[in-house]
């Protein structure tokens, strides 16, 4: 039927030589980021993505897709290890992964997280392929209305989901949408907050302000404090689970899975909060509670599951709708972008190879992924050691380079700078960038839909209640918030984001 | 500061949001506002200029009489003087100085931002950093940048 042809179809792109080798190099550099602390996929793909414009749309869209799905695995690898999150979805793998290590136990830990998030990203890849042809049908008849709703929604589900303050998620979510607002206007082309400065009549630069706010200040912040990290474990043996094990951690990982899976799509990091969800649920179903916090096997399972069936169906709001979820999303919208293709409910009929293929490869980056960190540990293990002092140099240089490479533009390049001080200061100060490049992103869609909506209903602004689409999305974004201010759920908030800083 | 009354998070970021959002609202008043029906260029930033100033306020005044509980702000200077530095160095001099002695000039100062690093490992470090971008960017991805700029006489 029409789902195999189009399966088939997809693993015929994605099992081109050239788009293997770009998602293992995906996966392999999102394995190296996921496993080295302080630089996460956010920052490697916003700098890889100009170097991306020289590939074709769907090597760029499978690497880039590849580098942010393997972070998750890496991610798991440090935190068992050395007890710190290589990335912030694995934070809770840290509690119970490194406890196991500090017992002996770090084989079996690693190969949980690793079989856990095989299964949870095949069953995130099949949601994926099954819900977003009809997500992409309904999506086709939304008008402007509809679009405004749906990015208000977006950006207010991304506040819920934030850490810490709400008012100041809030205020990081308008500041974006202000930043993006900078450049020519899209109905009248005059230039606006551009202090005179041609270069930016077309606007900053999303890689400029993506590099800036995470990579740039993410160094400064860890300058502040500097020390070394021990490895505990230097060589990882006995990676087989017992039975016993196995039985342990099925019925997780098949929580963890669907868990993970719904959050996914929610916008504004579905896949921390998943490993966070989990957690909880895993901790109050077990039989043995007062085993977790002490090394126990379902806290690794569960937790990891989720993130990866997150990271996975997270891509469905991008491929469907256009809409970014998360800002590792937004940097494939713009990668979509620069490869000439608008992301939204059209790439899947005018572009079905690149869809299906970027899907395919999913599947293909997650068997990598498995072969990659289970035989390879003892090399991720060996990295662990390289400092950090060696490591963030380079990060600042790629940045430059890549972010100048694009445009061959200096502009972009001082953008980084003015964008790494504000977003650290901010960082310190207690509000998260993710926000804030999340609206920066959605701005100038807002602005145009929420303009394109008004003139078409003569100025009655009545026309986003009156249409029952985007009604009901304005609602679930009004509910979204009501129930993050609610005060039983911004106890949980707490409890659920304790591991801030 | 040794009393404080407020919290200087709050402050600090509800501070910068007036600042910001002011900005923008009072840049987009000497743009055409336009009507509800017709929206002009200044009406999205005149209006999230307003929230924002509104939003800081409110993050500021949380604060007042919550005292900082965690951990002091101490930045470190020479990192940020020397990274933002660094930055700024590659844009202002990329075009003139040329790809090489661009990166390895940027790589050391980079390398020494940091305590943890000696002068000897700074200059090993930006060897390697040096070549291996030139490998990556200028000769592997093609761009178009010369090896040494025109400031150098080549």
């Amino acid at each position: 039927m029409d789902m195999i042809a189009s399966l088939s179809l997809g693993f015929s792109v994605a099992l081109d030589p050239m788009n293997i080798l770009y998602c293992f190099i995906g996966v392999l550099l999102g394995t190296l980021v996921g496993v080295l602390p302080g630089i996460g996929p956010t920052a490697t793909i916003a700098m890889l993505l100009p170097i991306t414009f020289s590939l074709s749309p769907a090597g760029a869209l499978i690497m880039l897709a590849g580098i942010y799905y393997g972070a998750q695995y890496g991610g798991s690898t440090t935190a068992i290890l050395i007890n710190l999150p290589g990335e912030s979805s694995s934070a809770v793998t840290a509690i119970d992964g490194y406890e196991m290590a500090k017992k002996g136990r770090a084989g079996p830990a690693l190969a949980t997280a690793a079989l856990g998030s095989f299964f949870a990203g095949t069953v995130g890849t099949l949601l994926l392929a099954f819900f977003a042809p009809p997500l992409a049908r309904a999506a086709l008849n939304f008008g402007a209305p509809e679009y405004f709703a749906l990015i208000v929604l977006g950006l207010l589900m991304s506040i819920a989901l934030a850490h810490g303050s709400i008012l100041k998620a809030l205020g990081m979510i308008v500041l974006g949408l202000l930043l993006g607002m900078v450049g020519q206007d899209i109905y009248t082309g005059q230039p606006r907050f551009t202090m005179g400065v041609r270069e930016l009549y077309s606007g900053l630069n999303f890689v400029s302000v993506a590099v800036g706010v995470f990579g740039v200040a993410e160094i400064l912040r860890n300058l502040e404090n500097e020390k070394g990290r021990d490895v505990m474990v230097k060589a990882v043996k006995n990676l087989w689970l017992t039975k016993d094990d196995f039985k342990r951690i099925i019925a997780p990982v098949l929580r963890g899975t669907a868990l993970g899976s719904v959050l996914g799509i929610l916008p504004g990091g579905g896949h921390i909060l998943a490993s966070f969800a989990s957690y909880s649920a895993e901790k109050r179903l077990s039989k043995h509670p007062e085993e977790f916090g002490h090394g126990a096997i379902e806290g690794v399972a569960g937790p990891e599951s989720a993130n990866n069936a997150a990271a996975q169906t997270s891509f469905i709001p991008l491929m469907t709708l256009g809409i970014p979820a998360h800002p590792v999303m937004a940097l494939m919208v713009g990668a979509f972008i620069l490869q000439g293709i608008t992301p939204g409910p059209n790439v899947i009929n005018d572009q079905p190879a690149l869809f299906w293929g970027i899907i395919a490869s999913m599947w293909i980056g997650n068997v990598m992924l498995v072969l990659l960190n289970l035989p390879l540990i003892g090399l991720w293990v060996k990295l662990l050691s390289i400092p950090y002092r060696a490591l963030f140099p380079a990060i600042v240089l790629f940045a430059c380079i890549g972010c100048y490479s694009i445009n061959q533009n200096i502009y972009d390049v001082y953008a980084i700078a003015f964008f790494g001080v504000l977003g650290y200061v901010l960082m310190r100060f207690g509000c998260e960038p993710a926000p804030l490049l999340l609206g920066f992103v959605l701005g100038p869609l807002l602005e145009e839909h929420l303009r394109r909506a008004m003139i078409i209903s003569r100025g009655d602004a009545t026309v986003f209640i009156t249409r029952p689409i985007s009604a009901t999305l304005l609602g679930l974004a009004v509910l979204a918030v009501v129930i993050a201010v609610l005060p039983s759920i911004r106890r949980k908030r707490k409890e659920v984001f304790v591991e801030d800083d | 500061m040794a009393v404080s009354y407020f919290s200087t998070k709050d402050l600090v970021s509800g501070g910068i949001f007036v600042v910001a959002g002011a900005y923008f609202a009072l840049e987009a008043l000497t743009y055409e506002v336009g009507t509800a029906f017709r929206m002009g260029p200044g009406f999205m930033p005149l209006f999230l200029g307003a929230v924002l100033t509104g939003l800081g306020i409110v993050v500021a005044a949380g604060g007042w009489k919550k005292p900082d509980t965690d951990e002091r702000f101490t930045p470190s200077w020479r990192g940020i003087g020397l990274i933002i530095g660094v930055v700024m160095f590659f844009g202002a001099t990329i075009r003139g100085l040329g790809f090489v002695p661009v990166v390895f000039v940027s790589s050391f100062a980079a390398a020494l931002s940091s305590r943890l690093n000696s002068p000897l490992f700074a200059v090993l470090l930006a060897i390697t950093l040096t070549v291996m971008c030139t490998l990556i960017f200028v000769i592997g991805l093609g761009m178009s940048v010369p090896w040494f700029g025109p400031w150098l006489g080549m």
